[in-house]
């Protein structure tokens, strides 16, 4: 987990845009923040230096009243998504205390993106793992199958770690270096270049560096 | 298609270009940097493919250049672009003219179309 501020943010899309040269670049689209800080987190009191953020608000009616308790304090109804960035320096943070993403980075600024992989479901060992996989014809008798997956009298048990069928995706993926393209305030949206982890309306945490 | 996303589409969307199909012949005028010079290209020749789409919209246009063959799809909102001028319609049966790529000299001309 690197230890720097950031801000939550909802996948939107990709679309393209023209840069002055007039080359396209491939974007990323995402509502980023504000983000409020509902948290202080303190060497002292926790252990570590931490903010608790809240994004994306939600009614009261929504609520359960511990969550409701808990952003009180910050002067709000509720939050469906919260989470925490490791801070080098909490004290310049005040609970309630919005945060525009444009204070976290700005245009031109490279950051790293943690989202959720799209869930892929039980897949075999050619699409999770990029096996070869054998001949579809001309008698061969293994297409797509994992082979041997070990030795017999020794070590008589399967590797740990071996690859192997199984889920695939749904796991959280960051994805590090990404420059920022636009930032357009008005709207709390980013450009992000290239793709980023999940689907469309996938919760992002973006950390600047 | 989200909203947001939509807008920001939308001003970059150039409506300048003229209505043009299939068949017809247009010029582009295609602004090209070289170091720190700029200068504009034009580019005649059949329109043979439009492809459809927001921001993803483009077009192809063939030329006979040098008695070889040479294609070049812009991408239709791209700023590089001067401008697109349409120089005559043609009359064809499809939407996508591939069959031009078989055929030399008098069996790739296209009749004129009359514009309405």
């Amino acid at each position: 987990m690197p230890k720097t501020l950031g801000i939550l943010g909802k996948k939107l899309g990709m679309t393209r845009v023209y840069d002055e040269m007039g080359f396209a670049i491939p974007v990323t689209v995402v509502e980023a923040g504000p983000c409020t800080v509902l948290q202080i987190k303190t060497v002292k009191a926790e252990g570590y230096n931490a903010i608790q953020l809240g994004f994306d608000e939600k009614r009261a009616s929504r609520v359960t009243k511990p969550h409701a308790g808990h952003v009180k304090k910050a002067g709000k109804e509720g939050f469906y998504h919260i989470s925490e960035f490791r801070v080098e320096n909490p004290e310049e943070f005040e609970v309630g205390q919005e945060l525009p993403l444009d204070t976290v980075f700005q245009i031109g600024a490279t950051v790293d993106v943690q989202g959720l992989s799209k869930g892929r479901g039980f897949q075999g060992v050619v699409r999770r793992h990029g096996f070869k996989g054998g001949r579809a014809t001309h008698g061969s008798m293994f297409h797509r199958a994992p082979g041997s997956i070990g030795q017999s009298a020794w070590p008589s048990r399967v590797i740990k770690g071996k690859k192997l069928p199984g889920r695939m995706g749904n796991e959280t993926v960051l994805k590090k270096n990404v420059s920022v393209v636009d930032i357009r305030p008005d709207e709390n949206v980013v450009l992000l270049k290239g793709s980023v982890p999940g689907a469309k309306n996938g919760l992002l945490k973006i950390f600047s560096k | 298609m989200n909203p947001i996303i939509k807008k920001i589409d939308q001003e970059q969307m150039r409506l300048d270009a003229p209505d043009f199909r299939p068949g017809d012949t247009v010029k582009v005028h295609i602004r090209i940097i070289e170091g720190n010079k700029e200068r504009i290209q034009v580019f005649q020749g059949v329109v043979i493919k439009r492809k459809r789409g927001d921001m993803d919209a483009s077009y192809t246009v063939r030329k006979i250049s040098n008695g070889v063959g040479v294609e070049k799809t812009f991408a239709l909102h791209n700023p590089r672009i001067e401008k697109i001028e349409l120089v005559s319609r043609g009359r064809v049966r499809r939407s996508r003219l591939y069959y031009l790529r078989d055929r030399r000299g008098k069996a790739a001309r296209i009749r004129e179309r009359g514009i309405r």
